[in-house]
C-alpha cells in the first residue's frame, strides 16, 4: 500500500516534470535581454516618476517602443539616461531636472490656526475636518503625508511646514499626488522665479487670512515680457519653458513688481552642501519676518 | 439533475465563495478594482474548466481502475499545478494577448483551493464529464460574480469616510459576511 502510493506519486511527478521540461523548450519565448539590462541600469525605486508602472514597465516600454525617450527616469538623472540610451540605441536629450516646489509661505504670512487639531497626524485627515487646521484653506498642513511617501528622503517637516531638499529631490512627483491640497508642484531646478502660494481665493479672502498670499492682482501676468505667467485654475502659473527661453534680460520684473512679495526668486540652488534643507531664496524672507 | 439546474445552482445557490467559503484569498486580495476582479475571474473560469476536465479524466482512467482513490487530493494538486504551469507556457507562446490579460493571475491560482474544490466536488457529486464541465464553468462564473460585486462595493467604499480602524481589510471582511448572508437567501432553491 505504501509502496503503491509512493510509486504512483513518483510516476505522476516524473510524467508531469517531463511534460513541463519538454513544454518549456517547445514553448520557449525569447525575451529581449536588453529589457533586463535596462532594468539593471535603472535605480529600481519603482517611484513611477517616468509615468509607467514601476521600473519594469518603463524598461519594457523603452526597449520595445521607439517613441519612448531614454531620459524618462528622473530619479536616476543623467547617468541613467545615458546608460539607457546606450542600451536602447536612442539619442539622449538630458532630462530637465525637476524638484517639488512647496507653494506655501504661511509662516511669512502669519496664517492663524482655525482650531486646535488633536486628531490623526495626517494631512489627508486634517484637510477633511472643517477645511483644515488653518484659516487658509490652501496652506501646507505640515503633517508630512508627502514626507512619508518620498522614496528619496528629500522632505522634512520644520516648524509645521514641509521643506524640500532640492539636492536630494529627484522630481519623481510621488509627493505631488500625496498632498491633499496640491501644494507641491514639479518645477525645473533651473526655474528663476516661483509663486510660493497655492491659494485659489482672491483679494480680501486672501489678505484677511495671510500676510503674503497671492491676491490675484495679476500684475505679474501683465509685466512678464515673455508672457510666461498666466492665471490658470485661479492660480498664478508660470510656464517654465517660456520663462527660461526668454532669458534673464527681463531682470525678473514679475518678482520685483509683486506687491505681496510672494512671487520670488527661486534659482539660487545651493551647490556645495548636499544636506542643505532649504533653498536660500526661501530662507531670506523668513529671517526678515 | 438537468444541466440548467446545475448551472444556476452552482452560480447562486452554492456560490463557491459566498456559500462554500472557498477561494477567500483571491476574493479579498483581487477585489479592489473591477478590472483586476474581471481578470482574476476570467483566469479562474479558464483554469477551473481545464482542471475539471483533466482531473475528471485522471479520476476515471487512473484513480478508479487502480483503486488509488485515497490519493485523490494529493494527485489533484500535482495535476492542477502542472496543468497551470503548462497552460502558462502555452499561452505565452501561442496566445500572447490572452497571456497579457491572464498571465499575472495564473501563478496565483496554481494551487488555489477554489480550483481544487471544484475538481473534488465534481467527483463527490458523481457528475459525468459534461455535467462536470458545466459545473466547473458555473463555479468559475459564480466566483467572478462574487469578485465583481465585491470590487464594486469596495470601489464605492474608497470614497466613503470610514473610521480608521475599519478602513481596508476589516470593512472588506464585514462586507464579505453581509454578502454571504444575502446569498443564504438562495438556500433551499437547489
Amino acid at each position: 500500500m505504501v509502496f503503491v502510493s509512493i510509486l504512483s506519486l513518483f510516476a505522476l511527478g516524473l510524467v508531469a516534470s517531463i511534460i513541463l521540461a519538454v513544454a518549456s523548450h517547445v514553448f520557449y519565448v525569447k525575451e529581449d535581454p536588453r529589457v533586463e539590462a535596462v532594468m539593471e541600469a535603472l535605480p529600481g525605486a519603482n517611484c513611477g516618476g517616468c509615468g509607467f508602472a514601476g521600473c519594469e514597465g518603463y524598461a519594457n516600454a523603452v526597449v520595445n517602443d521607439p517613441a519612448i525617450p531614454a531620459n524618462k527616469c528622473c530619479a536616476g538623472g543623467a547617468d541613467v539616461s545615458i546608460a539607457v540610451g546606450e542600451l536602447t540605441g536612442k539619442t539622449v536629450a538630458e532630462a530637465e531636472p525637476l524638484y517639488a516646489l512647496r507653494r506655501c509661505a504661511k509662516r511669512d504670512g502669519n496664517v492663524a490656526l482655525r482650531y486646535n487639531y488633536q486628531g490623526m497626524p495626517s494631512c489627508a485627515a486634517a484637510a477633511l475636518l472643517r477645511g483644515g487646521t488653518e484659516v487658509c484653506a490652501h496652506s501646507c498642513l505640515g503633517f508630512g503625508d508627502c514626507v512619508q511617501v518620498c522614496p528619496f528622503g528629500a522632505m522634512e517637516i520644520h516648524d509645521g511646514m514641509v521643506h524640500v531638499n532640492r539636492n536630494k529631490c529627484t522630481g519623481c512627483g510621488t509627493c505631488v499626488s500625496a498632498c491633499p491640497r496640491g501644494i507641491l508642484e514639479l518645477t525645473p531646478q533651473r526655474a528663476r522665479v516661483a509663486v510660493y502660494c497655492n491659494t485659489r481665493d482672491k483679494l480680501r479672502a486672501v489678505s484677511d487670512v495671510c500676510g503674503v498670499g497671492c491676491i490675484k492682482c495679476t500684475k505679474c501676468v501683465k509685466t512678464c515680457p515673455a508672457k510666461a505667467i498666466s492665471l490658470k485654475d485661479n492660480r498664478i502659473t508660470i510656464d517654465p519653458g517660456l520663462c527660461l527661453s526668454f532669458g534673464p534680460s527681463c531682470e525678473e520684473a514679475c518678482a520685483k513688481g509683486c506687491p505681496r512679495g510672494i512671487l520670488r526668486y527661486a534659482n539660487v540652488r545651493p551647490t556645495a552642501p548636499a544636506d542643505a534643507t532649504v533653498t536660500t531664496a526661501e530662507q531670506q524672507p523668513q529671517t526678515q519676518a | 439533475m438537468d444541466i440548467f439546474g446545475i448551472f444556476v445552482s452552482a452560480i447562486f445557490v452554492n456560490n463557491i465563495v459566498l456559500a462554500q467559503y472557498l477561494g477567500n484569498c483571491p476574493y479579498l486580495g483581487c477585489s479592489k478594482e473591477k478590472g483586476v476582479a474581471l481578470g482574476m475571474g476570467g483566469a479562474v473560469i479558464f483554469v477551473t474548466l481545464l482542471a475539471t476536465l483533466f482531473t475528471w479524466l485522471m479520476q476515471k482512467f487512473v484513480l478508479d481502475p487502480y483503486g488509488l482513490g485515497y490519493l485523490q487530493t494529493i494527485i489533484f494538486i500535482v495535476v492542477i499545478a502542472a496543468l497551470v504551469q503548462f497552460v502558462e507556457m502555452f499561452l505565452k507562446k501561442a496566445v500572447p494577448p490572452l497571456y497579457a490579460a491572464l498571465g499575472i493571475f495564473l501563478p496565483l491560482i496554481t494551487t488555489n483551493c477554489a480550483v481544487m474544490g471544484v475538481a473534488i466536488l465534481v467527483q463527490r457529486e458523481g457528475y459525468d464529464l459534461l455535467e462536470g464541465l458545466v459545473w466547473g464553468l458555473a463555479y468559475g462564473l459564480g466566483f467572478t460574480l462574487a469578485l465583481l460585486l465585491m470590487a464594486g462595493i469596495r470601489e464605492r467604499l474608497d470614497t466613503c469616510r470610514l473610521p480608521k480602524v475599519m478602513a481596508g481589510t476589516p470593512i472588506a471582511l464585514i462586507m464579505a459576511g453581509l454578502m454571504s448572508l444575502a446569498f443564504m437567501g438562495f438556500k433551499g432553491m437547489g
